[in-house]
């Protein structure tokens, strides 16, 4: 299997995105799954649903917006060339930043269930042993929670690495800036080259199956409190 | 004198508690009643662990609660006990003890080391909490909370979890907790056994009220309680291993106006133990019997009589010196018998129930 260089470079343009995305929404991600596990307020549902929408949104449509929203007579995009970072849209940074929206619910929804599973008892118990509510969090509902974080930075990375729709309406097509793995396979297609197009999607196909896999396969045991 | 004051209003769908109490500042006190009767939701009230707007709760003289005056739980000098252990999962049995103690500043008078002697527990340090019985949990648990070094233990019901052969496990280390500790204990409880054992002080709560309070011994000898202990019915007296006699593998407990024989239990004499006596198991006599199976048979002055859970029943306060027993009987044999107050009887014991 041979994989030129711009394949190369596209996977490693893919790595670095998945990564960064996925290492801001877990800091993101993680205070609003804590907030809707935990909330009583009326709003839980429509933040939840808020959070929810990329799932089913036509990846187009949140693409648009995004890039209305980055543009030069968006909000996003006032901001941004207001602070000197210029405009988002065609840069990786501004994948970056619609990746995120792209991939939330995918952070936020395992979170919240790993948060809601573990109940209120151990951070009600922390408190009577002189625990605040942030070093509760911290050294109960983190380490009770970690399978949860685990799966959900391993789903956030993977469905990072598999966008396509997005990407195209954000980043384009700039080699080694927006020229992901997907959008790759795609100009493989385009140009007609099958066989480079067979290797880089073979890499994604194996490289999404380990990845299921390694959820599904190995799943640790959640642990109850008793 | 030390004490614990709360008061708390709080109206949920279906259940308000509203409650204003005064509790000693020592001893166990219980809050008894049937589920559903608020005493969980009161003692989560008295740990913050419940918001009630307008509740007042202070621990001799120190305001955790008073109007907008707020002090969350974790800066409370309590510690809690829940139903189920709720150790940390992820901790050893030694990472769940030093949780609650790593966190307190100064005072570290009950030391760790007297928490895991107290309750047993030394052999099992290093194991995780999902390798341990039920018991042994429970007893990590009230370890865990010793060893804050708290100004006031509250638990929930902590035996209400567990099998009868677990309970018997845990119930004389909750004795010398009682008899070894010197912060106020709240006791939530609904079986009348374990508040016989452990109380000092019992407030009786029913339908998120306190129907009556008081010394436990006093309390449990009134015939016009609010709330009904139905065949738990009887006292609890104050004694001492007076005697043992080996030949019979029997024990003489004296207690304030006379003794009873009751099964050796191993106590040595000179032990102060609880007595209790069920009402169901004492009968009435006008003449003194000969020739009966019962050895215990006891001189008193009938006080008052009242009716039971039953409309065929009787209890029937008799005072044996300064102290108070109960005897139930049907009212067919108050009337035939004539008993009245301030006549002679003689009680006759079927049965005595010895506590540490």
């Amino acid at each position: 299997m041979h994989l030129s260089d711009s394949d190369l470079q596209a996977i490693w343009l893919t790595i670095r995105l998945a990564s960064i995305v996925t290492l801001i929404l877990l800091l993101v991600g993680t205070p609003i799954a804590w907030w809707l596990a935990r909330t009583k307020a009326w709003w839980k549902g429509p933040i939840g649903a808020v959070v929810a929408l990329p799932l089913v949104l036509p990846p187009s449509v949140l693409g648009f917006y995004l890039l209305l929203g980055m543009g030069p007579n968006g909000p996003v995009g006032h901001l941004t060339e207001a602070l000197g970072i210029g405009l988002l849209p065609f840069t990786f940074w501004g994948l970056v930043v619609a990746s995120v929206f792209y991939s939330l619910p995918f952070m936020v929804q395992p979170l919240q269930s790993a948060f809601e599973s573990i109940g209120e008892r151990p951070l009600e118990a922390a408190a009577t042993l002189r625990a605040s509510p942030l070093d509760a969090f911290f050294t109960v509902a983190l380490p009770l929670a970690w399978p949860g974080f685990l799966s959900a930075s391993i789903l956030t990375f993977a469905h990072t690495v598999g966008e396509f729709g997005v990407v195209l309406m954000i980043g384009g097509n700039i080699p080694g800036e927006t020229r992901v793995a997907s959008v790759q396979i795609y100009d493989h297609v385009e140009a007609l080259e099958y066989m480079q197009a067979h290797n880089l999607a073979a890499v994604m196909l194996v490289f999404s199956f380990v990845v299921l896999l390694s959820i599904y396969a190995w799943r640790p045991t959640p642990k109850r409190g008793v | 004198m030390a004490e614990i004051k709360a008061k708390f209003h709080l109206t949920w769908p279906g259940f308000d508690l509203d409650v204003d109490l005064e509790l000693p500042g020592r001893g166990v006190t219980a809050l008894f009643g049937h589920s559903g009767s608020g005493k969980t939701t009161l003692l989560r009230c008295i740990a913050g662990l419940e918001r009630t707007p307008h509740g007042r709760m202070s621990l001799n003289g120190e305001v955790w609660q008073r109007d907008d005056f707020w002090v969350p739980t974790h800066k409370r000098s309590l510690a809690y006990v829940f139903q189920e252990a709720s150790l940390f999962p992820h901790l050893s049995v030694m990472g769940n003890l030093r949780y609650g103690m790593r966190r307190i500043v100064g005072n570290h008078k009950f030391s760790l080391e007297q928490a895991i002697e107290l309750l047993g527990i030394g052999h099992l340090l290093e194991r995780k909490p999902d390798r341990l019985s039920g018991g042994e949990r429970q007893r990590v648990a009230i370890a865990r909370a010793l060893a804050v070094n708290p100004r006031l233990l509250l638990m929930d019901e902590p035996l209400a979890a567990l099998d009868l052969k677990r309970k018997q496990e845990i119930l004389p280390y909750l004795e010398r907790l009682h008899d070894e500790l010197e912060i106020p204990v709240l006791y939530v409880s609904h079986s009348p056994d374990e508040v016989a054992r452990l109380a000092d002080y019992i407030v009786a709560m029913e339908d998120g009220r306190a129907v009556a309070q008081g010394p436990l011994l006093e309390t449990l000898a009134r015939l016009d309680l609010p709330f009904q202990l139905g065949e738990d019915a009887g006292v609890v007296l104050d004694a001492v291993v007076g005697e043992r006699d080996e030949r019979w593998h029997l024990a003489r407990v004296d207690f304030d106006g006379g003794s009873l024989w009751t099964r050796d239990q191993g106590l040595e004499t000179g032990r102060r133990v609880r007595v209790r006596v069920l009402a169901r198991d004492v009968s009435l006599s006008t003449q003194e019997q000969g020739n009966t199976s019962i050895q215990n048979i006891l001189p008193g002055r009938v006080d008052a009589i009242a009716g039971d859970h039953h409309p065929g029943l009787a209890l029937v306060r008799v005072f044996v010196g300064s102290s108070a027993l109960v005897a139930r009987m049907t009212q067919r044999a108050v009337a035939t018998l004539g008993v009245s107050p301030g006549q002679m009887v003689w009680l006759q014991v079927k049965s005595v129930a010895l506590m540490e």
